[in-house]
């Protein structure tokens, strides 16, 4: 693993693969679209717009997924030193942000027609609006520090605490529903998964997939570019400082 | 352990002799809830459905408005070095200190919850209920925040950012204590809700001590 932690490396390999991951992304993508909107039967009961679903869950997926992966990642960086992988922590963390947000908006815009209403307080939407706030907690706590390696530590153990409090979360927001509301509110009970339709659903997932992945190197890419401007900067700032030094010596002798 | 109970005292100390720590939390926890009848309105049965969640919420409330102090203050006047140097492990002194917090803030709470039920209307059982799931539940507010307060500790706008990590973790506790103090309030048994309450507060107690203190020694760096 330590092989790749050198930035270098890092982006050779990166600059090698991703144009291979974007290709990927928009053939999976095109295969998926086409086939869920346009060659996917509609549902018996909930018609066409059912066709939500191809977005809809695999955008879920990826929320849960990305804050796995933002956790392992922490978990390197905090016990390797590795500093790409706090960097992939970093740079996925909006990702999962877009990912859980398109869910919810994708969910509510299903919701309405199918349920009456844009929200339920059911036990999965709010669960995934809790993980929404870990992340944005997540993001601005990288913000709040002005030195990136205390930034990426805190955050590190952030995401770790929030990983262990996720199922408790989600468990937990299950039995309140199960408490309150036996089986009142909406249960995803909508078609048996036929083939026709899972297909489709499968390529979308991987498609999503492949798109974070392309998406997760472009955004390491740009954090480590941003990380060395700022030591160019911090030299640059050092070489002014010492030629003033020089000058303001030379003047008072 | 005397260096835990020496750090104990010291915390509590400064709570109650340093300009009413415990008095501000208890006040604020009642002012939010006496804003509730007065949004809401003053309908008996509204106010007794809502009562346990309105007490629980502000509760949250309370205690997290505390939390900053917990290591900002020995941050700034250097203390928490003087502390990290003991020879007892960081992870006891953050143990003791949450301690502390929840004697100084958790308790008080407690103490003026009934009475607080009362107002909003709650029955005698409920608020009995109310009684024992705060004392099993409030252990985990002040050690889950203790990570929080860490986390944020020297950081500028930290009290702001510490709300918004600690809440979303706070959940568990509240959905649980709401249960608790309904079922107790409608006859049925609060027990595994308690039981749960208990759980969260031991596992947190055994867990947050170890993440809030990596977080301080980073904020020590």
């Amino acid at each position: 693993m330590h092989r790749f932690a050198n930035p270098t490396r890092f982006l050779r390999i990166a600059n090698a693969v991703l144009p291979w991951c974007v290709s990927l992304t928009a053939v999976l993508f095109v295969l998926g679209l086409g086939w869920g909107l346009f060659f996917s039967p509609p549902d018996y009961q909930q018609g066409e717009t059912v066709r939500i679903m191809y977005v809809h869950v695999p955008a879920a997926w990826m929320g849960l997924f990305i804050y796995g992966v933002m956790a392992v990642a922490s978990a390197v960086g905090l016990i390797w030193r590795h500093p790409l992988a706090e960097l992939t922590a970093k740079a996925a963390a909006p990702i999962g942000a877009a990912f859980t947000f398109l869910s919810l908006v994708t969910g509510s815009l299903w919701g309405k027609p199918m349920w009456g209403t844009w929200w339920v307080w059911d036990a999965r939407l709010t669960s995934m609006l809790i993980l929404l706030f870990l992340y944005i907690g997540y993001i601005f706590l990288w913000d709040a520090f002005d030195d990136p390696q205390r930034a990426a530590k805190a955050a590190a153990i952030l995401a770790l605490v929030g990983s262990v409090n996720l199922p408790i979360i989600k468990f937990s927001v299950d039995w309140w529903n199960t408490l309150h509301q036996p089986a009142s509110v909406v249960t995803m009970q909508g078609p048996k998964i036929d083939s026709a339709i899972l297909w489709p659903l499968i390529v979308m997932a991987l498609a999503f997939k492949a798109f974070f992945v392309s998406v997760l190197l472009v955004r390491i890419k740009a954090e480590l570019a941003e990380r060395k401007l700022r030591i160019m900067r911090l030299n640059q700032v050092a070489r002014e400082n010492s030629r003033l030094g020089a000058a303001q010596a030379g003047a008072e002798s | 352990m005397t260096v835990f109970w020496a750090v104990v005292r010291r915390d509590l100390l400064l709570a109650f002799r340093q300009g009413g720590g415990a008095g501000m939390a208890v006040t604020f926890f009642v002012v939010t809830v006496t804003l509730f009848p007065l949004g809401v309105g003053p309908e008996p049965n509204v106010l007794a459905r809502i009562g346990s969640g309105v007490v629980w919420v502000s509760a949250l409330l309370a205690a997290l408005l505390s939390l900053d102090r917990l290591f900002q203050a020995d941050l700034e006047d250097g203390g928490l070095d003087l502390l990290s140097l003991s020879p007892e492990p960081l992870e006891i002194i953050v143990l003791a200190k949450c301690l502390a917090h929840w004697l100084s803030t958790g308790l008080p709470l407690i103490a003026v919850a009934p009475l607080l039920g009362l107002l909003m209307g709650m029955p005698g059982a409920g608020i009995g209920g109310l009684v024992l799931a705060m004392l099993l539940g409030t252990p985990a507010l002040s050690l889950i925040g203790a990570v929080g307060a860490g986390l944020t500790a020297g950081v500028r706008r930290g009290g702001v950012l510490l709300s918004l990590l600690v809440l979303p973790l706070y959940i568990p506790i509240l959905i649980f204590g709401v249960s608790a103090v309904e079922a107790a309030a409608t006859g049925l048994t609060a027990r595994p809700h308690l039981l749960i309450l208990a759980a969260m507060s031991l596992f947190t107690a055994v867990l947050a001590p170890l993440a809030a203190a990596a977080a301080v020694r980073l904020a020590l760096e």
